[in-house]
């Protein structure tokens, strides 16, 4: 599947529920479900301090694609975080620098990543695509 | 005490408790970040832009003049407020923050050398940590921290040993901002007095609740800011006592604040001007006049027995859902109620509240250090006003027996 193929299905997943309780349910499913992050990754240089909550992102390359560990405290924010590396996870540095994603604002949470909430998700997108840049640059 | 049908009559006095938050009725509790305004200042801000509004102190026509005597008089309307011996004590800020700053300015400038010392509480909000750590970088001071017993009371035998020859200024809060615990402010006054050293209090978390005296507390400044007590943003005291302002530099340049200006040597206006540069916000200044004549109208006394007894209700409420951690048990206590559930994060119980119209605080108030001395990685946050309910309460409750689950 390509990355808007799994947007699409994400944004299916979310938008058969009306009411904001089950989506929020949903989101706590996927943060409970997802796998811990190993405590060898949970160190100082993997966290995104965010003023509310906190994210741990880790980042390794092989066989040309990266593969992205991440783990939240919160898990609302962990559920986020579980679908963004659904969607970036896997993939090529030029996949990853070529999406626009778009299914956080499909599906109504678009409030998480607002800077106000100062979540941590936020600067996590940007270094999903800060270490695609590198990844890319270290390649070529 | 007011009666519940008093309550229901004081919010029809506040527009904002009428809106509806994704289709449900707003429930505040959110007070100790801002309160809302009652019409009367609401209007009052409308009045004087349309029938006051002329800049102040230097004109010679109609309208400064009357500009001029209403921001004069909401100097007055402060100074009565707070008990201050002349209006003269009271300065005209942006807010608790910018007060802060100016006395570390200002009193730093005047009265500590390299080696002296400043003594703050673990409990305090980065705006009365900083503007100090500023001012000991700047000239070689040293930072000392009150310690508190778990219940979040300060250790008043610790802070008496933090006080010796080179003890500058102590600057505590009134009443914690994450905790709600009521500092004894004047005994510890009385303790810093007593070895000739000087005091600041914070009391933007204490105005809005609790009757304050400065000249029976013999503070030596107090501070606190117009918003959190149904007033304008932008716009806060400090109070000082008359001969600690005199002897303080001006920590602003500018108009207003001048005697005589000249290229060669420029002499400074006496207090209050010395030290409010530039047009002051004299809208602000008359909004929060009418705020403060609101709230006293009420009376102080009232709306601190009406919140206490919410708060104490509220408590009784949320120990009932299983594994609540109150934090802060102070023995005396303000209108805060800090939690967490289990080990529930404060961001998913915020989040959730809000999707239900409740508004509450999460996370670690401006309050960093005393987060980290409880190992906790914030908190939730309610805090309450005179205009919440306990059928508030009863639904915040329920939200919450509604969430926990969901989150456990």
């Amino acid at each position: 599947m390509t990355i808007n193929q799994i947007q699409d299905r994400i944004v299916e997943d979310f938008n058969q529920f009306d009411d904001w309780m089950d989506k929020y349910a949903l989101l706590i499913e996927l943060g409970n479900g997802m796998e811990p992050i190993d405590d060898q990754y949970k160190v100082p240089q993997n966290i995104i301090e965010g003023c509310q909550s906190r994210v741990w992102l880790h980042a390794d390359m092989a066989d040309g694609v990266i593969h992205f560990k991440g783990e939240s405290d919160a898990i609302l924010v962990k559920g986020i975080v579980a679908l963004l590396l659904e969607v970036f996870s896997g993939r090529t540095p030029d996949e990853i620098l070529q999406t626009e994603l778009y299914f956080v604002d499909k599906i109504g949470l678009k409030e998480h990543l607002s800077p106000t909430r100062s979540n941590g998700l936020l600067a996590m997108i940007k270094q999903i695509k800060l270490y695609a840049l590198a990844f890319k640059a270290r390649n070529s | 005490m007011l009666s519940n049908e008093d309550i229901l009559r004081l919010r029809t006095d506040f527009p904002i408790l009428e809106e509806k938050i994704y289709g449900k009725p707003l429930i505040y509790f959110d007070n100790g970040a801002t309160t809302q305004k009652p019409v009367q200042v609401l209007s009052k801000i409308e009045y004087a832009y349309k029938h006051l509004n002329a800049n102040i102190h230097r004109g010679v026509h109609y309208l400064s003049q009357k500009a001029t005597e209403a921001h004069e008089e909401a100097r007055s309307t402060v100074a009565d407020f707070l008990g201050a011996a002349q209006r003269e004590e009271v300065i005209f800020t942006r807010g608790t923050t910018e007060a802060i700053n100016l006395v570390a300015f200002s009193y730093g400038e005047a009265f500590c050398t390299e080696g002296d010392e400043i003594v703050v509480s673990v409990l305090e909000h980065h705006s009365n940590i900083v503007p100090w750590q500023m001012l000991c970088e700047r000239k070689g001071l040293v930072l000392r921290v009150i310690p508190m017993n778990e219940r979040g009371e300060l250790d008043l035998e610790a802070y008496a040993s933090l006080l010796n020859g080179r003890t500058r200024l102590v600057s505590v809060a009134h009443v914690s901002n994450v905790l709600g615990t009521v500092n004894p402010v004047g005994e510890m006054i009385r303790m810093a007095h007593d070895k000739g050293i000087k005091v600041l209090i914070d009391g933007a978390q204490a105005v809005p609740h609790i009757p304050v005296d400065v000249q029976q507390l013999d503070a030596d400044f107090y501070v606190f800011s117009a918003h959190k007590i149904y007033g304008p943003t932008g716009i806060g005291i400090l109070y000082g006592k008359q001969e600690l302002l005199n002897a303080m530099p001006p920590c602003q340049g500018g108009g207003e604040m001048i005697d005589k200006v000249s290229f060669e040597k420029t002499t400074y206006n006496v207090l209050p001007f010395k030290f409010e540069a530039g047009t002051p916000d004299y809208i602000g200044s008359t909004a929060l006049a009418e705020a403060l004549r609101y709230v006293s109208a009420i009376g102080l006394d009232a709306i601190a027995g009406y919140e206490q007894a919410l708060t104490e209700y509220a408590t009784e409420q949320l120990m009932q859902i299983d594994r609540m951690r109150i934090i802060g048990t102070a023995r005396e206590k303000s209108a805060v109620l800090s939690f967490l559930v289990g080990d529930i994060h404060p961001y998913d119980l915020g989040m959730l509240l809000d999707k239900m119209g409740i508004a509450v605080r999460t996370g670690h108030h401006c309050a960093q250090p005393l987060i980290d001395s409880l190992h906790i990685p914030g908190t939730v946050r309610a805090s309450f006003s005179f205009y919440n309910t306990r059928d508030e309460v009863d639904l915040f409750i329920k939200a919450l027996q509604r969430i926990v689950p969901m989150l456990s």
